[in-house]
């Protein structure tokens, strides 16, 4: 066909689209990533679940003064039991205490920036990996109830600096030891790295950039503020990497106060 | 060398079919180079959209064994053994083999109200660098489409498009709302009309822009953050009650057209 003979090709809005009529072209191991994400979450849920609702012994050592992260503060009668002062204004709640504090965090995490991405994908398959066929018919997003409300991070954030702060005390108390004077253990050390990666995973969260500064129109009119958001923007650009180790790590502190707890391991001392 | 197996949509608004080319494969040549001397060679009549051949002009988006890429910027050596495929991208409706029309974008750009700096004073306006490296890299968009094309709300979902506006306007409306000069609010009108809440941040735009383009931390977050604060907080609220400050309507934000 001469170049004259072209005729210009009619287009329309909404037509027939290209390529195959397949779930996905991709050739690479896409699956990979998500069925990871699905193995690593499905066990964090599946131990906190028996740690919160059957796991109401061995959370605190009392030699050392090494409480599980699951189960501090200590509220309910079995503190007491367990050799913690906790709290007397939860004296009356009998069944495990870790389930009337493990809702914050939860929270926190459930609504999540990260997290909300993980799970969408590998969960909800929604879409489990890029260009490849979200596997629901219908999509309304987090438009309607109840993922809506999935727009209150930030408070879950704020509940979230509080409980760093009681683990971080946490942290401090397990140095000073019944016996008089100030220790360190092997435990004393995994409370404090706990510790530290929850406050990094706080800090390094999308709802905590926007309201250091993230918000503001103009960067040059609230200097403060925008220095605060530029020492919490490198953070955020690890948040996954905090969100895992912070995860992996809150679990793996309560398994070893209850390893220690029970005997079946020694809690190291230091000095 | 060897020979490669490229493995191409050919097809119009009547339909189509994947089709087998073979062809030498060449040293350092990209998948748009291996297009043009096929072009050349065998199927003079293959519609292909390109132009900068530099990863500059977003003109050459297409889907390289499933994933969205720039052809000119997909160099064949670093794809997998085996038959490469290219696709049209999959959101857009065909015009022919390769070449989509991505006008749904354009009559999205046309949505977006205009930078309204408000009362301009006597001696200009001076804008501090703090404020423009903010906006700066949202610049960088070079309208490949390629994050509108992956993104699955309207990828999978064609009864959106009307309602979501999509990763690269998104970008433009948290560049307008975090201009220093803006007088314009357009909180109400992205959560009302432009579909924000539909975005579930799967971050799949930001995996496909070649510009590397940070679009779900620096721009989607950022604006349902700011969303957040006008419509969702209960405190926010409150406080807007008691200083009297008011949140601009979706229909008075629209109103600042181009």
């Amino acid at each position: 066909m001469a170049v004259d003979d072209a005729t210009r090709t009619e287009v329309s809005l909404g037509g027939r689209r290209g390529g195959p009529d397949v779930a996905t072209l991709r050739t690479d191991k896409w699956w990979k990533l998500p069925a990871v994400t699905v193995a690593g979450l499905s066990a964090f849920v599946v131990y906190a679940t028996w740690a919160a609702f059957f796991g109401d012994q061995n959370f605190f050592l009392v030699e050392h003064n090494l409480i599980s992260p699951f189960y501090s503060p200590c509220l309910g009668h079995v503190c007491k039991a367990a050799g913690n002062t906790g709290s007397p204004l939860f004296d009356w709640w009998r069944i495990s205490p870790a389930l009337i504090i493990l809702v914050f965090p939860l929270g926190f995490r459930m609504t999540c920036y990260y997290y909300r991405k993980a799970y969408y994908r590998s969960f909800w398959r929604s879409p489990v990996a890029c260009a490849v066929q979200d596997a629901h018919s219908s999509y309304s997003g987090e438009t309607k109830a109840p993922l809506i409300l999935q727009n209150i991070h930030r408070y879950f954030f704020y509940a979230g600096l509080v409980f760093n702060v009681l683990l971080t005390i946490d942290a401090v108390e397990a140095f000073m030891w019944p016996v008089g004077g100030v220790h360190m253990s092997i435990g004393t050390l995994v409370l404090c790295a706990n510790a530290s990666l929850l406050w990094l995973y706080s800090l390094s969260c999308h709802a905590c950039r926007h309201l250091c500064g993230g918000q503001v129109r103009s960067f040059s009119k609230h200097p403060i503020r925008h220095k605060l958001w530029k020492f919490v923007t490198p953070l955020n650009a690890r948040h996954m990497q905090f969100a895992w180790a912070s995860l992996i790590v809150v679990a793996l502190s309560d398994v070893y106060v209850r390893l220690a707890a029970s005997g079946a391991i020694t809690d190291i001392k230091i000095f | 060398m060897a020979d490669v197996t490229m493995r191409l949509w050919r097809g119009d608004q009547d339909g189509g079919e994947l089709v087998d080319y073979t062809i030498e494969a060449q040293e350092g040549e990209v998948v748009l180079d291996v297009i043009h001397r096929l072009q050349a060679t065998q199927i003079p009549d293959l519609a292909c959209r390109w132009n900068c051949k530099a990863g500059k002009c977003g003109s050459c988006s297409a889907e390289i064994n499933g994933m969205p890429r720039l052809m000119c910027m997909t160099r064949m050596d670093q794809l997998p053994e085996g038959p490469v495929t290219v696709t049209p991208m999959r959101t857009f409706p065909i015009i022919r083999d390769l070449v989509t029309d991505v006008s749904f974008n354009f009559e999205q750009a046309k949505r977006v109200p205009a930078f309204n700096p408000g009362t301009v004073p006597a001696d200009g306006f001076r804008m501090q660098q703090a404020d423009v490296e903010r906006g700066q890299e949202f610049r960088k968009c070079i309208e490949c489409f390629m994050c509108q094309n992956v993104c699955h709300v309207i990828r999978d979902h064609e009864e959106n498009k009307p309602k979501y506006a999509g990763p690269r306007f998104f970008i433009r409306y948290a560049e307008l709302e975090m201009h220093p000069m803006d007088t314009n609010d357009r909180r109400e009108l992205v959560r009302e009309k432009m579909g924000l809440g539909l975005c579930n941040i799967t971050k799949c735009c930001t995996e496909v822009c070649p510009e590397h383009i940070k679009i779900t931390d620096n721009a989607i977050i950022p604006l349902k953050e700011r969303v957040v604060d006008a419509h969702y907080d209960p405190v926010a609220w409150l406080g807007r009650k008691i200083s009297g400050r008011k949140k601009r309507t979706a229909d008075e934000a629209a109103a600042h057209r181009p």
